[in-house]
């Protein structure tokens, strides 16, 4: 008999599970368009776990802009640079000691924040995908950032103009 | 118990959305190849059972018992998931698509948002299977279908976005809901803002680009580019990519279908006294089959009418008219809503 408990935990588990395969594929793949691959996956399960924490806003946008949008992005740039470039340098993540103990002292630092801080409860049930609240949020508490995020986009666009420009001259 | 039929439910409905994708690419491959065939004065297929019916069948077998060839230098693990990336994400779309008004899946209220996110995956098949392949040809068209997705995803998203501030919801069935009739149809919904049938236009365009459709199939232009990223595919493998191709082309239409010509809803509305109603009259999975074919049929025809464009015309015609329309008619809708509905 399955419960419904062990039946969210293995979910859970096989989400992070996910996760942790595309880092793992993301940082020790050879070719760079595997890396890319792994971590598209690994955001696929980050997203996973986004849904799994009852919140499908983020997990879709999560898909939409950093699957759809970025990791095609960084494809795209990998196509433009030479086919099939194999890693000369043979390094593995693990070696340095030194990023050994960082990346020790990152991961207690964060799970430490994550148990420590008081959590507040989630606003809103599933189904409702706190669109409504999050689109309030952004054009009353948070409408600075809001605005300040089209700055950086404008900045982001005017700089592509300048660099295309620039190359159709040359 | 409960735990136990939602199960049940759930398994029901992935069996059902599988079978209907596969069916629909084999049905509609035929429908292809007889509306080509007319097109040409020809007849098409003919000899696989009654209007060679069978010929998709006869097909898939074919396709079945052909060995899957790997090329040379190519790589194995990305060159053999490419073609699931295509099919896997257009599937999971099926979920939340209401066939009627209680015929879905999961009906989730961002449907709609669901669907762009998972339609966003559909790319990154086209691009790994081309790079995967190692062969130029793939590549090249690998390059053009992003820059293609790239250009068609915007006035796409800007006219979902103007018919999700006109509806209100993201969720697909409340949006049917909202279109009893004919003249509350999305497409003919003027108070909302005069240019709707101007965006079911651009709607259209642009799920014809998405899914690499002709006239704008620069991706796999026949005659430039062999197959493009599909050149070096064989049996199956080619076979699960085209079957991605016609889900994404029903997902398209279905989405069209829903945000502007009423979903399931009847054209002539549910009539008062439900006395005289006939079967026609109801709401329901026929006319929206009904409704998604016509579309299928539509966008099959312009394939064999229209020329395949120019890369650059392709592009222009994104950005230059596209766009700046699609742009335009959100801020006069968004103008509208205020002063009509405030």
């Amino acid at each position: 008999m399955i419960s419904a408990d062990s039946l969210t935990e293995l979910v859970f588990l096989v989400l992070a599970g996910i996760t942790v395969l595309g880092a793992l594929i993301a940082t020790n793949a050879k070719r760079l368009i595997r890396a890319v691959s792994g971590l598209a996956v690994c955001l696929i399960g980050v997203a996973g776990l986004y849904y799994f924490l009852h919140s499908p806003f983020v997990a879709l946008m999560e898909m939409l802009i950093y699957v759809g949008a970025v990791c095609v992005t960084i494809v795209f740039a990998v196509m433009m640079a030479e086919p099939f470039p194999e890693r000369h340098a043979k390094i593995s993540p693990l070696s340095g000691y030194l990023s050994f103990a960082v990346a020790i002292l990152v991961f207690v630092g964060v799970a430490g924040l994550g148990v420590k801080t008081a959590w507040k409860a989630a606003g809103s049930t599933v189904n409702s995908g706190a669109l409504i609240e999050v689109g309030k949020s952004l054009l009353t508490t948070n409408s600075m950032v809001f605005e300040l995020i089209s700055i950086v986009l404008l900045l982001a666009i005017i700089g592509s103009v300048a660099l295309a420009r620039a190359g159709r001259e040359k | 118990m409960g735990n136990y039929t939602e199960l049940l439910r759930l398994l029901a409905y992935l069996v059902g959305i599988i079978a209907f994708a596969a069916l629909n690419a084999a049905y509609l491959v035929w429908l292809e190849r007889k509306e080509a065939a007319h097109i040409q004065r020809r007849i098409g297929p003919k000899e696989v059972g009654p209007y060679g019916l069978l010929q998709p069948l006869a097909d898939g077998i074919k396709l079945m018992t052909k060995q899957l060839i790997v090329p040379a230098g190519a790589d194995v693990i990305l060159f053999k998931v490419a073609p699931l990336l295509i099919l896997a994400p257009a599937i999971a779309s099926f979920v939340t698509i209401p066939f009627s008004e209680t015929l879905v899946a999961r009906n989730i209220n961002l449907g709609l948002l669901m669907i762009f996110a998972f339609a966003s995956l559909n790319v990154m098949g086209v691009l790994i299977g081309g790079w995967g392949s190692n062969n130029k040809y793939a590549v090249i068209s690998a390059a053009r279908a992003v820059s293609q997705n790239v250009a068609y995803e915007i006035p796409m998203l800007i006219t979902a976005i103007t018919m999700v501030m006109v509806a209100g919801t993201m969720n697909l069935n409340e949006i049917v809901m909202q279109q009893p009739n004919i003249f509350k149809w999305y497409i003919f919904r003027f108070t909302a803002s005069p240019l709707m049938p101007v965006a079911f236009l651009i709607f259209f365009i642009c799920s014809l680009a998405e899914t690499n459709r002709a006239p704008f199939d620069m991706a796999e232009a026949e005659s430039e580019l062999v197959a493009g990223a599909y050149t070096e595919y064989s049996g199956m493998g080619f076979g699960v990519f085209f079957m991605g191709e016609y889900a994404n082309v029903v997902i398209g239409c279905s989405l069209a279908t829903i945000l502007f010509l009423g979903g399931w809803q009847s054209p002539f509305g549910v009539p008062a006294d439900a006395h005289w109603s006939l079967f026609l009259f109801k709401p329901g999975i026929l006319w929206f089959l009904i409704k998604l074919y016509l579309l299928c049929f539509t966008v099959i025809w312009v394939r064999w009418t229209y020329p395949r464009t120019q890369f650059y015309g392709l592009l222009n015609l994104s950005w230059k008219y596209l766009i700046p329309i699609s742009l335009f008619n959100l801020l006069l809708t968004g103008a509208m809503l205020k002063v009509f509905q405030s």
